[in-house]
């Protein structure tokens, strides 16, 4: 478990925390509302580390082993940071039968990565996804959040390259 | 807000609607955005400004207008003429048809597309009636349409058991999939025991290959909301939610919306409509679990839980959400509500066919000519929607099979193709109807590869609570995988068949239960094809690469190297 995890020292007066914690008085401490609290705590912090999902635990009094086993449940939460850019491959049913493999196989070697990896320097985590719900554009993907399709190998190979080309935001 | 001004709410809508010479509908949803249809509404607005914005031209963002492949799509409203629709519009030819309209000129029928196009003429829209018509976020323009009138209509004229009887007589059944009598259902969860009761709409639409529900909540959120506002007054809940997808932000964003306009006017939270009933809906987002559209697995999610099933009995509606009866239907139910009140259950009830009533949405995707949100009447023949709705396969291609159902359903062969489609025809061809995903795929799909596809997809998702599908579901992909790669032997196909029908019998809830389907499916119709693979060590459709061998093969293979060695003095 501690190996898929990441340490993460939560500070008091960090900004992302007090999301977290505004979003736990709203809903009044509920240990019902443990998926809407990790919702917010990965919306704020971009994942879930160790020291946050204790910290959620204590908070909703519930046994750590409850909240570890949520968050790994679902496929929405991360417990790595995820990278700068992210690219997602749709390998729903439309997109697979036009071609999503092909576009995964070509993104994975042009990146250097795996679907559910991340760059070593951090900008890009290339990721696939069920299906999200639009298949009239098959095979489509999005970057950033940003739908395109139909894609086809080379388009979205030169997508990504244009989007790695501006240079880390924060310097 | 009380009947009587709900009425005159929607007169002075329609109205004003009625008075606009022009109306320009462009479709806002995601599709469309994805190929341009953001500037086009800045440039139509643009040109509209530098007019000075007259009261009788209307802008409105719509969502999906339906053939999704086409877009960005701009419909043209006139009072008392036929409606026009342009499809792959440029901001250009959007300013275009704006001046040829303002100086009463011919309109540029440039990408117009013809007005008896099957894509449109063939659907029957209920559900659908309002999506592309209306802008979603806009609470006026639903209640203009007749919104929120069958609501009050029975808070007003009804008890809550002639809401439950009208409900049973229009025929409708679960759209999620299941097909279970929505009516009987209801009734069963108003007699249930406990003075708290709650409803749960399923929004979360997990097929691949499927986006009706998610295209239903973005564009017309407020029926949603309508239909679950009815079904809490027949059962006697007063708290609702909706379980949304985690992967559609921006549905969840205009159900809350929706829901906070809805409660300001009147027509949500403490005495709706100014009759004594309370009710309170609020959203629950999903986090990705295809598991969570089973409905024990989704209460478990909406408690904060993992989303694992349990053994039923007991039923949600005998004790779901908290030990409480729970109705739980999908959105695309609930969207039916509004329509069986509107038009009367008798009028529901005339469409479709058997004991099939109603309409159906589906996503019709794939290697179809047009791709897009449909909604047909029960019973339409697979080879309408296909042919004269879809227009055929892309590039004159044959066409192999439809897949319904995702990953719980199945592929439906050529020679199938007039059955007409409703749930017990489906489920004689072992498919089903499913939540509505309709994948046409040609001559170029692999059905042992599309099977690998969706087994691959059930092992990933299954949630691990119970063994058959824990395991069956990898020894299936790992079987299927050979199959593939052409190592299998046919004693391998007999254990597939075995497998399959022991994950069936033996999974503990429906994702296990239906898991083997697209194997046992495409066994029955593409069996030929199954054994090519593993006889002829071939792909017919040219997908699989048999890069590994069979073990006798291997054997054989093993000794001639042996015999060589022996004979010729050549080693390897």
């Amino acid at each position: 478990m501690s190996g898929d995890c990441c340490e993460h020292t939560l500070l008091v007066d960090d900004p992302r925390l007090k999301l977290v914690e505004r979003a736990m008085k709203r809903l009044q401490y509920q240990p019902d509302a443990l998926i809407e609290v990790l919702h917010t705590a990965q919306e704020a912090f971009g994942y879930l580390s160790r020291d946050l999902l204790s910290h959620v635990a204590a908070q909703l009094k519930l046994p750590e082993s409850q909240v570890f086993g949520v968050a790994t449940f679902y496929h929405f939460f991360t417990l790595r940071p995820k990278g700068e850019h992210s690219c997602i491959v749709c390998t729903g049913t439309a997109c697979y039968v036009k071609g999503a493999g092909e576009i995964l196989n070509t993104l994975e070697q042009a990146a250097g990565i795996k679907a559910g990896q991340t760059t070593a320097d951090g900008r890009l985590s290339l990721g696939t996804a069920r299906c999200l719900g639009n298949c009239s554009l098959a095979p489509m993907i999005t970057i950033d959040d940003t739908v395109y399709g139909p894609e086809k190998p080379e388009g979205a190979v030169d997508k990504l390259n244009r989007l790695l080309e501006v240079p880390h935001e924060q310097g | 807000m009380n009947r009587v001004e709900l009425a005159e709410l929607a007169e002075t809508v329609t109205a004003q609607q009625q008075s606009c010479r022009l109306r320009l509908l462009v479709c806002c949803g995601t599709p469309c955005v994805a190929a341009g249809a953001e500037a086009v509404v800045a440039a139509l607005r643009e040109k509209l400004a530098a007019l000075g914005n007259p009261a009788d031209l209307e802008l409105v963002g719509t969502g999906c207008q339906g053939p999704c492949s086409r877009g960005p799509l701009l419909t043209v409203l006139r009072p008392g003429q036929p409606e026009q629709v342009w499809q792959k519009t440029t901001p250009e030819l959007a300013v275009s048809i704006l001046e040829a309209e303002l100086q009463q000129a011919p309109v540029p029928d440039e990408n117009l597309l013809p007005a008896d196009w099957p894509f449109f003429t063939r659907q029957t829209r209920l559900v659908l009636a309002n999506s592309g018509r209306i802008d979603p976020e806009n609470l006026e323009q639903y209640i203009a349409c007749g919104g929120y009138e069958s609501l009050a209509q029975v808070l007003h004229d009804m008890t809550p058991d002639q809401a439950c009887d009208s409900v049973v007589q229009s025929g409708l059944r679960g759209r999620g999939g299941g097909g279970y009598p929505t009516g009987l259902k209801w009734q069963l969860v108003r007699k249930g025991s406990g003075s708290r009761k709650f409803i749960v709409a399923n929004g979360d639409e997990g097929d691949p290959g499927a986006y009706m529900d998610r295209s239903l909540m973005e564009s017309d959120p407020h029926r949603i909301l309508e239909g679950i506002a009815i079904a809490g007054y027949a059962i006697g809940a007063e708290q609702g939610y909706i379980y949304v997808r985690g992967e559609y932000p921006v549905a969840a964003q205009r159900l809350r919306k929706a829901i906070k306009d809805a409660e300001r006017a009147g027509l949500l939270g403490s005495r709706v409509l100014d009759s004594s009933f309370s009710f309170r809906i609020d959203i629950r987002i999903g986090a990705g679990a295809f598991v969570c559209g089973e409905e024990t697995a989704l209460l478990a999610s909406i408690m904060g839980r993992r989303g694992q099933p349990r053994i039923r009995p007991p039923y949600p509606a005998e004790a779901g959400l908290w030990g409480c009866p729970t109705l739980i239907n999908n959105v695309e139910t609930f969207g039916n509500i509004p329509s069986i009140f509107s038009i009367g259950p008798q009028a529901f009830n005339a469409i479709g066919n058997g004991k099939s009533r109603g309409t159906k949405v589906f996503a019709l995707c794939g290697e179809v000519v047009n791709n897009g949100l449909i909604e047909v009447p029960m019973g339409i023949p697979l080879r309408e929607i296909v042919f004269e709705i879809g227009g055929g396969l892309a590039n004159g291609a044959a066409f192999k099979a439809a897949q319904t159902g995702g990953p719980s359903g199945g592929c439906i062969p050529a020679e199938k193709l007039d059955t007409p489609v409703d749930y017990e025809n489906l489920q004689a061809l072992g498919s089903i109807m499913g939540s509505g995903g309709l994948i046409v795929m040609g001559e170029q799909s692999c059905m042992v590869d599309v099977a690998r596809f969706f087994m691959e997809f059930c092992l990933d998702e299954s949630c691990g609570k119970c063994v058959p599908c824990r395991t069956g579901t990898v020894e299936i992909y790992r079987l299927l995988s050979r199959i593939c790669n052409g190592s299998a032997s046919q004693r391998d196909l007999q254990t597939l068949e075995q497998l399959c029908q022991m994950v069936k019998d033996t999974s503990l809830c429906g994702l296990g239960a239906a898991a083997p389907n697209p194997v046992l499916s495409t066994l029955r119709w593409f069996r030929a094809e199954y054994e090519a693979h593993v006889s002829q060590r071939r792909c017919p459709a040219g997908v699989c690469t048999m890069d590994q061998l069979p073990l006798h093969l291997l054997g054989e293979q093993l000794l001639q190297r042996i015999a060589a060695l022996r004979c010729d003095g050549e080693g390897y």
